[in-house]
């Protein structure tokens, strides 16, 4: 991350508030990219330097810290010991589930303790991700489609789905809680006496109700946007060519809408993989519902360190993540930014 | 088989033929509505339930009946009351405070970025935007750890500008590159018309393109202040009693009992910090939406 920073350090002398000139295309271009560049670093030194401040050193001193040892009083023999460095003992505790033992070398983490819950964190910070992403790309889709059509009270419908990605999650998650709470109206609705948080499923299940109500109208909006994007002469011509209902959807409106969804799915996949929330008011982590993110804070006070190596490692999962979804699946965010302009420059 | 009774017959077939078409249509536009009716009620529903349950008296705190019962304020009185510890007024102040500042921030900075990315030609574009999209992508959860150990060691924790700076950190990329977008759909062709007419290059910029910018300034100005009023996991770390936000306040909300979560109080307190933002959304409804995926992230 800290190499993106270059271009900034291309900084010329200011070039005295010169008037940005639209010479026409061809006469002094070079000359005129120069001073537009020089003019770009002026102006976006600011936020990268901002950025740079508040992002790119953080996780630089996480990654010191993550190879430091937390100083505090043994766990075993009671003594305190100092801090140094640790190589990579941090993260053998995560990844590969070791605790100190006493007299050195390690053990398996007992149970119960922060060090045995990285995989089934890991698990659980997927599976979220898997099944609210999917509930939401589905519903989100028929929701777009339904919002595209024309009908009376359509504008209605549209206003009502900002309605709860405008309440904060911390909210939702309160309300959620009170709707699925023992004698809650969620039980009655459904007839059924479960206690939601309770125990592992049902606690699952409204932690993905609850996220998929808050965040499937982000995904109809944007696929929406994509749907819009489409001419609806080219509807026209299918249908005068004889296609089928389901053969437009497939081979018009999926691959034109493409783009749009796959930046959709890779917004919604990151920020999913970064859960916590909703869950960690919802049901505090317990019953399997404790997600990366939630580890990573039930370790901070713990230990800075061991909690710095979990958090870069969770940084470089969700890095591969995006890596994939932008190199093998043709999200390109990029591409998707720059060229919404139609055209114009 | 005469000529005319074929006529009348191929005449009854076409009948029949668009009868089919319009009672499928019909149909399909019937379906429409329950879809929408379905929306509707998935996304209303839920929203509708804290607004009633933050009016109803706290002995019917499990009243499923749908219709409000038992109407009181005393909710919203019990949301704002400090004798069990809850600190929501003082949280209200703070999020104004902050969302504020966060914003204002963001958005100064953050203009001039804009403007360079939507409307100048520079070499390393594509990897500056990255960047910028990549910083909006970024766990939160990174920043904390190493923030929580530097805050402790300056001594900065449970001050503003330990809860600020951190949402600076996913509010600056935000308004960048929605205001980016917005400033390319701009018709920059004005500002050069209004300078051939005779203005200044000041007078074009006062004249000409603010008025044409302000909206979408704007507009990103509370997509920049929602994101921050919404923040929770840094501020639930880094906030003392006498600065956490709403969030905080309200996933912390303690009653009377400990053992008893005071549900009505609670609704009504959530019900406070919506309603501002739902109307808020509501009435700029348009513009928001063109921002969010103009933007393409939440």
């Amino acid at each position: 991350m800290a190499t993106e920073v270059g271009p900034t350090s291309v900084k010329a002398p200011a070039s005295g508030g010169a008037p940005i000139h639209h010479a026409p295309k061809g006469v002094g271009e070079d000359n005129r990219i120069a001073t537009q560049g020089r003019w770009a670093a002026w102006l976006l030194a600011p936020t990268i330097i901002a950025l740079s401040v508040v992002i790119v050193y953080p996780i630089i001193t996480a990654i010191v810290m993550s190879f430091q040892k937390d100083a505090g009083l043994d766990p075993v023999t009671g003594l305190f010991t100092e801090g140094g460095p640790a190589g990579f003992s941090n993260y053998v505790n995560w990844i590969f589930q070791q605790c100190p033992a006493p007299g050195g070398g390690t053990v398996e983490c007992p149970p119960g303790t922060l060090g045995s819950q990285f995989w089934s964190a890991t698990a659980t910070t997927f599976f979220f991700t898997i099944v609210t992403v999917s509930l939401e790309t589905v519903l989100g889709f028929w929701m777009a489609v339904i919002m595209a059509r024309a009908f009376k009270g359509r504008s209605l419908v549209r206003a009502a789905v900002l309605v709860p990605w405008a309440i904060p999650t911390a909210v939702t998650a309160k309300l959620w809680l009170f709707i699925f709470a023992f004698e809650g109206i969620g039980n009655k609705l459904f007839n059924t006496t479960v206690l939601w948080t309770g125990s592992e499923w049902p606690a699952r299940w409204a932690v993905i109700i609850a996220d998929v109500w808050k965040t499937t109208p982000f995904m109809a909006l944007l696929i929406l946007a994509g749907l819009q994007m489409i001419p609806a002469e080219v509807y026209e011509a299918a249908k005068v060519d004889g296609a089928s209902a389901w053969q437009r959807f497939r081979m018009i409106t999926l691959p034109l809408v493409k783009p749009a969804l796959m930046v959709a799915i890779l917004f919604r996949t990151l920020d999913a993989l970064r859960m916590f929330d909703l869950p960690y008011i919802l049901t505090g982590g317990a019953n399997n519902t404790t997600t990366l993110s939630i580890l990573v804070i039930n370790q901070i006070r713990q230990g800075f360190n061991a909690a710095a190596a979990l958090s870069t490692i969770t940084f470089i999962i969700i890095f591969i993540v995006a890596f994939i979804f932008v190199r093998f699946l043709g999200a390109n965010v990029v591409e998707q930014q720059t060229g919404a302009g139609k055209g114009k420059k | 088989m005469t000529a005319a009774t074929e006529a009348t017959e191929l005449r009854a077939r076409q009948d029949q033929g668009r009868k089919v078409a319009q009672n499928r249509e019909k149909w399909a536009q019937t379906r429409t509505y329950i879809s929408a009716v379905v929306i509707l009620f998935w996304c209303l529903a839920p929203a509708y339930w804290m607004v009633v349950t933050a009016f109803r008296d706290v002995g019917y705190t499990y009243d499923t009946s749908i219709l409000p019962t038992h109407v009181t304020l005393d909710n919203f009185k019990t949301a704002f009351d400090t004798s069990f510890g809850n600190h929501f007024g003082q949280a209200l102040l703070n999020s104004l405070f902050i969302g504020a500042v966060v914003t204002v921030v963001s958005l100064v900075i953050g203009v001039f970025a804009a403007y360079a990315l939507a409307r100048l030609n520079f070499k390393f574009k594509y990897l500056v935007l990255g960047f910028i999209l990549g910083a909006s992508m970024f766990p939160g959860v990174a920043l904390i750890t190493p923030l929580f150990q530097l805050f402790t060691n300056i001594g900065w924790m449970g001050t503003y500008q330990a809860l600020i700076i951190p949402n600076i950190s996913f509010v600056l990329p935000l308004t960048v590159y929605t205001m980016t977008s917005f400033f390319r759909e701009m018709p920059w062709e004005l500002e050069e018309s209004a300078r051939v007419d005779g203005c200044t290059q000041g007078q074009a910029f006062r004249k000409v393109i603010m008025p044409l910018a302000a909206p979408a300034i704007f507009t990103t100005a509370i997509l920049a202040f929602i994101s921050s009023w919404n923040e929770f996991l840094i501020a639930s770390q880094l906030s003392s009693d006498a600065t956490q936000p709403v969030t905080v306040a309200i996933a912390s909300f303690a009653g009377a009992q400990p053992n008893q979560i005071p549900y009505t109080a609670i609704m009504a307190a959530g019900t406070i910090v919506t309603i501002p933002l739902v109307i808020l959304v509501l009435v700029f409804q348009r513009k928001i939406v063109a921002g969010l995926t103009a933007g393409a992230v939440k």
